[in-house]
């Protein structure tokens, strides 16, 4: 994908591009918010990570402009400033995302990703389907490989999120906010266990496993 | 002689000043007022009297003719007292004097009404004063005068300006002693207080402010700044003890981080015990970030800078939740949690602190109690417990265990940051909910006691 990386923080913004290169993906830099906002308008980007905090212009001036101009390409806010009413604030404003510094990579990627599938996630589909594993969203039923699979309303929530996303990296932290909708800080790996309650109801017994955790990053569902 | 130099830069003197001049100017606006009406009331009152005398005259001289007059004119002058102010005089067609007691016709003008104000000789005293008189022309072109010596008016007029400046030299005499004399004891007061907060300023922070228990404005305010004074150096306590706690429980991190970086550096093992280094090292400085953001909260909410939003929230559903959420953690301990009580509950609050303030609560709940034991939650119309059966906390430490980083001695071995209890204790003070810990016989129960205390948050418009 191609991303634009609006940052006035080389460190940062260098840390984010290589990896994103490394990852197959092209990224462009502007130090600037004046020429982020204007690559950003002229140029074709599958996402946008903007910082909140810009020398002489706020980030989220920044998404409000793109957002008035009818461009909706997908926008990650990266901000020193990670309290919950920092978060609405930036996704009242039009950004999809947001992230607080510092943070991991990983977590960086795969809310990257998420965003940029999300056209596809948020499709209306009644079914899901990954590897023999199927989930029908009209009749909450959950089968594999044909057996009727028994899972509580949260699991079931939990396995429609990760197969919607099926093949990406998931964080704990997204989770939390997309399965849970809480915006807090577990003391306690509370997510990990809900994970290996659900393996337990969807690996446990068959040939294949189809829920891995990726180390230092989350999760993944896939064949 | 100090005081009197910083006299003109005290407020209270200014104050006092300002108030004394405006007393000072409606007296003075009263007394120029009674002194205008009274002399104008007595220059009408004159003017009266000459009219009705003139008049007089006039029919005497239509009825008697030059004698009848004459002798009337006679006749009052001869009755004249030394001081007394008449002036009369009988004057022919030429203006020469016939009768009366006047040398000699005025050269003045009479005004449209027929009254003239003109110079008196005095030839005793030598003195020249104003007259007024009222002047008839009657039968045969004969000029009447009749008129007074306004000497006396003036004299009183002269009185009056007396009184009026002497009074208001006094007056002003007096304004300013009075100011001094306020300024003086306000002064007092407030140097007190000023002496005593310097001091305490200095250092000397156990110093409180003397106050003389008469229960005026200036007691209350020493009273108000010990209070705040107490309040600092409980908080300045405080702030020493969690120092020295934050120094040792950041420490031991920060060194085990440290200490897998530099045996990962150290390059003795293969790759992947490298790898392996490296990931815990990442742990470790991912459970500081951690303790950093959750002491950043605590301090964000404490200190109220959240824009916090507030909204109705369903203390049963979030109850729901956190206990769907925790369950299976709990699972692993063979722990039942039960939940009774009302189904929905609403209060005015922010949902992700108390979703935060009910999460660290029952995950304390679950990892100090022991394996197969119950946690039971309650919800009310007011009140919430949530009560465990594990060692529960001694009352001696009822208190501290609110405080940032305090473990107790059971629980210190237990991996935590030990701020869960402080965002806790944040989270309720800013939605003005009390939270009391008693004992569970085994264990601990936890209260939250909201009520409609929580309502005010509204009004106050920081949601």
């Amino acid at each position: 994908m191609r991303i634009l990386i609006i940052e006035d923080d080389r460190d940062t913004a260098t840390y984010i591009k290589k990896g994103v290169e490394e990852a197959g993906h092209v990224a462009d830099h502007a130090t600037q918010g004046r020429d982020g906002l204007l690559l950003a308008t002229t140029e074709q980007y599958d996402v946008l990570i903007i910082d909140r905090m810009l020398p002489e212009m706020d980030g989220l001036a920044i998404v409000k402009t793109i957002r008035a101009s009818e461009n909706s390409t997908p926008v990650l806010i990266l901000s020193a400033l990670g309290e919950v009413d920092d978060r609405v604030q930036g996704l009242r404003a039009g950004a999809d995302d947001y992230l607080a510094k510092p943070f991991a990579f990983s977590e960086l990627m795969a809310r990257l990703e998420a965003l940029i599938r999300r056209k596809d996630v948020d499709a209306p589909v009644t079914r899901l389907q990954v590897d023999d594993l199927q989930l029908d969203l009209l009749s909450r039923e959950v089968t594999r490989a044909g057996q009727v699979l028994d899972l509580q309303p949260r699991e079931f929530r939990l396995l429609e999120y990760l197969m919607r996303h099926n093949g990406q990296v998931v964080t704990r932290t997204m989770l939390l906010e997309k399965v849970w909708d809480y915006h807090f800080d577990p003391q306690t790996n509370i997510i990990d266990v809900h994970i290996s309650r659900l393996r337990g109801k969807i690996d446990k017994g068959f040939d294949r496993p189809l829920l891995h955790t990726v180390r230092g990053s989350g999760y993944v569902l896939r064949a | 002689m100090e005081g009197l130099r910083r006299l003109p830069a005290s407020s209270t003197f200014r104050l006092a000043l300002v108030y004394m001049a405006l007393f000072m100017v409606s007296v003075l606006v009263l007394l120029v007022f009674i002194y205008w009406s009274t002399a104008a009331s007595i220059e009408r009152q004159t003017d009266e009297t000459i009219e009705a005398e003139i008049r007089g005259l006039a029919e005497r001289y239509d009825s008697d003719g030059l004698p009848g007059l004459s002798a009337q004119i006679a006749d009052r002058l001869r009755r004249h007292q030394p001081g007394d102010s008449s002036i009369y005089l009988f004057a022919d067609q030429r203006f020469v004097p016939l009768v009366g007691n006047l040398s000699g016709w005025p050269v003045q003008k009479t005004d449209s009404e027929g009254w003239l104000d003109f110079r008196l000789g005095d030839d005793m005293s030598g003195q020249v004063h104003m007259a007024r008189a009222r002047v008839f022309r009657v039968r045969g072109n004969y000029h009447l005068l009749v008129g007074r010596n306004m000497s006396e008016l003036a004299k009183t007029r002269e009185t009056m300006v007396n009184t009026l400046v002497w009074g208001s030299l006094i007056m002003f005499g007096f304004a300013l002693l009075g100011s001094v004399m306020m300024n003086r004891s306000v002064t007092r007061r407030i140097d007190t207080i000023n002496r005593a907060s310097s001091e305490i300023m200095a250092g000397n922070l156990s110093k409180r402010i003397p106050s003389r228990s008469s229960g005026d404005e200036f007691d209350q305010l020493s009273e108000n700044l010990n209070h705040m004074l107490d309040q600092i150096e409980l908080l300045m306590d405080g702030v020493r003890r969690v120092s020295d706690n934050i120094a040792h429980d950041l420490r031991t991190p920060l060194s085990r981080l440290r200490q897998r970086l530099e045996t990962a550096r150290a390059g003795n093992g293969n790759q992947q015990q490298r790898l392996e280094l490296i990931d815990q090292a990442l742990l470790e400085a991912d459970g500081l970030l951690k303790t950093f953001n959750a002491l950043l909260r605590i301090a964000r909410i404490e200190s109220d800078s959240l824009q916090a939003i507030f909204s109705d929230v369903d203390l049963g559903g979030l109850l729901r939740d956190v206990v769907e959420l925790y369950e299976p953690v709990a699972e692993q301990k063979s722990q039942v949690i039960e939940i009774s009580g009302d189904e929905s509950v609403l209060i005015d609050g922010d949902r992700d602190m108390l979703f935060q303030a009910l999460a660290n609560l029952l995950d304390n709940a679950i990892k100090y109690s022991p394996e197969s034991s119950i946690i039971q939650v309650h919800l009310g119309e007011i009140e919430l417990s949530l009560c465990d059966q594990g060692p529960g906390i001694a009352r001696s430490e009822h208190e501290k265990v609110f405080q940032r980083f305090y473990r107790t001695d059971a629980s210190r071995s237990t991996a935590g940051s030990g701020l869960g209890l402080s965002l806790v204790k944040a989270v309720a003070v800013f939605h003005k909910i009390d939270i009391e810990l008693s004992d569970n016989e085994p264990g601990l129960c936890v209260i939250l006691r909201f009520g409609g205390k929580n309502l005010s948050r509204r009004d106050t418009g920081s949601g």
